[in-house]
């Protein structure tokens, strides 16, 4: 259940855009940054506030891989599936990912730590193939260096856990 | 005037025509299939292109506009290929299982493999199939949607709901109610017209005919009842013209499938406006709960539990025509028939996906429902040559006798029309002279008519479909509402064109004919119209059986014993996904 703290938040945000010509995609996005996900609850509020059918914000959200339906993990990892890093092997590099975190794309890890998403192209393509994490960009990624990239982060977590 | 050639020749249309519209106008077909005039018109899936000269890229006919000069080409090898590759293209997603599909040869889809000649077959990765028949209302799988977003707009715009969408998107797009959850689960009111529309097997009206073999097998006393609706089209389902009464046919039909008696819901109809207009009366003279609206419609009946609860207290207290009757086979009929009420199966032929779902209510009489296609399918499975039948006449003993005013509840506006005939008896003590109510008939959306019986003024309107509907309720909520009476039919243009009865695609209409399935289909109106018209009793309240039964049983309109049998109440329902 959402927390009437949220619920509130959602209101303000859909008050602010409503008068808009469409309204909609700006209110999404403005949660989508706020909570990091909207899921079917908060749909059911914004279709109610703006007297549309949930199965079309539905339809929204679940057309754009902008929004998501669930929370995310605390580290996004991107891997490019531009042509450039495709021809390069980002196959592998997913798969490894996947077969590590034991997650499929579009998924997040037990812990909340980790989720894999994948882009069609960052615009890098002379650094094929590329992955970002949280926006910090490895390029010329090889399938060993994927322990290397989760170990980074998970040392992170620790070092921050001991200094709390 | 626009001057344009079509296959070199020319040819001067209004403006404003689509492509599509000026070659329907002189009889030069193009194949279509997402398109459905005034629902969709985007052009997605691809089949209905042509060639127009200096035009860079082929031109999809239904969505774009003619202009002078223009020269369209619409039989050209590439285009036909091209048609053809469409076709081919969007098939190599689909089940492919027509053998086993219930839309098999009722299939826009089927027709058009045919008629492009489909040869290639393409195969690769497909979506991932969803089957949805947990309502046992309606039936959803996805493996045989095109995604031509026809229901899309039949639910969101039409009946002003928006139950249906698109999901997710590329291959793994499909048309689901949010979250791809049941019907059952979301605020749907199972008025099918989604599956009116739908020109494949992805959206159907699920089947219960073994469910009555069964009851026949196991020797009960099985009664039947058809709704009025159902003989102003059952024979299109055996290539009659659409507007064909086959009532006659269609009666002995039943009688050689073995029902014990049949008998014709009118009877219902007549023993509803008894009941409807006693209610309408006291409530006008008391100034309570007005305006009140009618309930024979359980689309309807779903919509407002789900939408407007606030609203509740306007419903006729009035069960549907078809339940009364059963209330009274199950009571009365068996009573003086000396059978078992156990022991009675009453079935009912209805045009209407809704009233499968109506059955289940708790205070219902009614044990089996079956569409008219389900009667159609019946028949042909039996054996019987419905052609050839002789005419035969309802049975006749204690309810069979029906008016006019029954046989036109099939129509939008008919059940006013009835109502009104038996409410000026009552409040004048003579009967309308003209004897029909021609205000309330016809196809617009929203009717009104105001009426001075005997120095009161009441106002009535006539709404079908569920966006009209909306319009007069908000009205109420709103306190600006000038009506007294109110009709409302979730389909449109009623129950001639519910769920259940006989899809009218553009397919089987003439070419010239293609754009105006609504008035085609209007034309199973005039039938019920013709056959009031042609009856000796055409007001419920003349009907000499209605007046036995309340003499002998139930004594008068509203009396407990009717309160008990025949009204009915309605509860919000939490329309919330969540």
């Amino acid at each position: 259940m959402i927390s009437s703290k949220s619920k509130e938040e959602i209101y303000n945000i859909i008050e602010k855009r409503k008068n808009m010509e469409t309204p909609l995609m700006m209110i999404l996005s403005d949660i989508q940054n706020k909570f990091g996900y909207i899921d079917l609850e908060v749909q059911q509020i914004v279709a109610e506030a703006l007297n549309i059918p949930v199965s079309e914000i539905y339809g929204v959200v679940t057309f754009y891989s902008y929004f998501s339906l669930k929370p995310k993990g605390k580290y996004v990892i991107s891997t490019c599936f531009g042509t450039a890093c495709y021809v390069k092997g980002t196959q592998g590099i997913i798969d490894e990912f996947c077969n590590k975190l034991k997650i499929k794309p579009g998924e997040t890890t037990e812990d909340g730590l980790f989720s894999i998403d994948i882009l069609r192209c960052v615009g890098a393509c002379s650094l094929a193939p590329v992955v970002t994490v949280n926006g910090k960009i490895y390029p010329h990624v090889k399938i060993a260096d994927v322990d290397k990239i989760i170990k980074e982060y998970k040392d992170k977590e620790v070092l921050m856990n001991e200094n709390s | 005037m626009i001057n344009i050639k079509i296959n070199n020749k020319e040819y001067s249309f209004e403006e404003g025509l689509t492509i599509l519209e000026a070659c329907h106008k002189v009889n030069i077909d193009i194949p279509t299939l997402c398109h459905y005039k005034d629902l969709v018109q985007s052009g997605n899936c691809r089949v209905c292109l042509v060639e127009v000269k200096n035009n860079r890229n082929y031109v999809t006919a239904c969505n774009n506009k003619i202009y002078e000069g223009m020269e369209i080409f619409t039989n050209t090898l590439e285009i036909i290929e091209a048609r053809k590759k469409s076709l081919e293209l969007i098939i190599s997603n689909h089940s492919l299982e027509c053998l086993n599909c219930s839309s098999n040869q009722n299939c826009e889809l089927q027709a058009l493999t045919k008629k492009l000649n489909v040869t290639e077959r393409y195969h690769g990765q497909k979506t991932e199939t969803t089957i949805d028949d947990l309502s046992g209302i309606l039936t959803r799988d996805t493996s045989k949607c095109i995604l031509c977003g026809r229901c899309i707009e039949m639910c969101k715009k039409v009946q002003g709901i928006g139950i249906l969408d698109f999901e997710n998107r590329g291959l793994k797009t499909i048309v689901a109610p949010v979250a791809n959850k049941s019907f059952k689960d979301v605020p749907c009111t199972y008025c099918g017209q989604c599956t009116k529309v739908c020109p494949t097997g992805a959206l159907t009206v699920k089947e219960n005919i073994r469910d009555l073999l069964v009851a026949l097998k196991e020797g009960k006393h099985v009664v039947v009842q058809t709704a009025p609706a159902i003989r102003a089209a059952l024979g299109e389902e055996f290539d009659y013209p659409i507007g064909t009464n086959v009532e006659g046919k269609m009666v002995s039909a039943l009688k050689q499938i073995g029902f014990s008696k049949v008998y014709d819901v009118n009877f219902g109809a007549d023993l509803t406006i008894m009941e409807e207009a006693t209610e309408f009366i006291e409530r006008y003279t008391k100034k309570e709960n007005l305006p009140m609206i009618t309930s024979c419609c359980p689309g309807w009946i779903n919509y407002a539990e789900n939408y407007y609860p606030d609203l509740l207290n306007h419903l006729s207290t009035c069960k549907s025509p078809h339940m009364m009757e059963g209330a009274i086979i199950k009571s009365y009929y068996a009573e003086i028939n000396n059978i078992n009420k156990e022991d009675i199966v009453v079935v009912s032929i209805m045009p209407c996906s809704a009233k499968k779902e109506e059955k289940d209510r708790n205070d219902n009489d009614v044990d089996i429902v079956l569409t008219t296609v389900e009667l159609a399918n019946l028949i042909k499975l039996f054996g019987i040559n419905f052609k050839d039948l002789e005419d035969e006449k309802f049975d006749n003993d204690l309810l069979g006798d029906f008016s006019g005013a029954g046989v036109i509840f099939g129509t939008t506006g008919g059940v006013m029309e009835a109502a009104l005939r038996t409410a000026y008896y009552s409040l004048t003590n003579q009967e309308y002279e003209k004897i029909s109510f021609e205000n309330v008939r016809g196809s617009e959306g929203i009717k009104e008519a105001s009426l001075n019986i005997n120095g009161n003024e009441v106002n009535v309107a006539v709404v079908h479909s569920l966006s009209n509907a909306s319009k007069v309720l908000d009205e109420i909520r709103n306190g600006t509402s000038k009506y007294d009476f109110i009709e409302v039919m979730a389909c449109p243009l009623g129950c001639i064109n519910g769920a259940g009865q006989p899809k009218i695609t553009s397919s089987k209409l003439e070419t010239k004919e293609k754009d105006n399935i609504l008035f085609n289909t209007y034309k199973r109106a005039k039938a019920l119209y013709d056959e009031d018209k042609k009856m000796n009793i055409r007001q419920s309240h003349n009907n000499p059986q209605i007046k036995e039964l309340y003499s002998k049983y139930l004594q008068y309109p509203h009396s407990p014993k009717a309160h008990e049998l025949l009204h009915t109440s309605y509860s919000k329902k939490d329309k919330k996904i969540i």
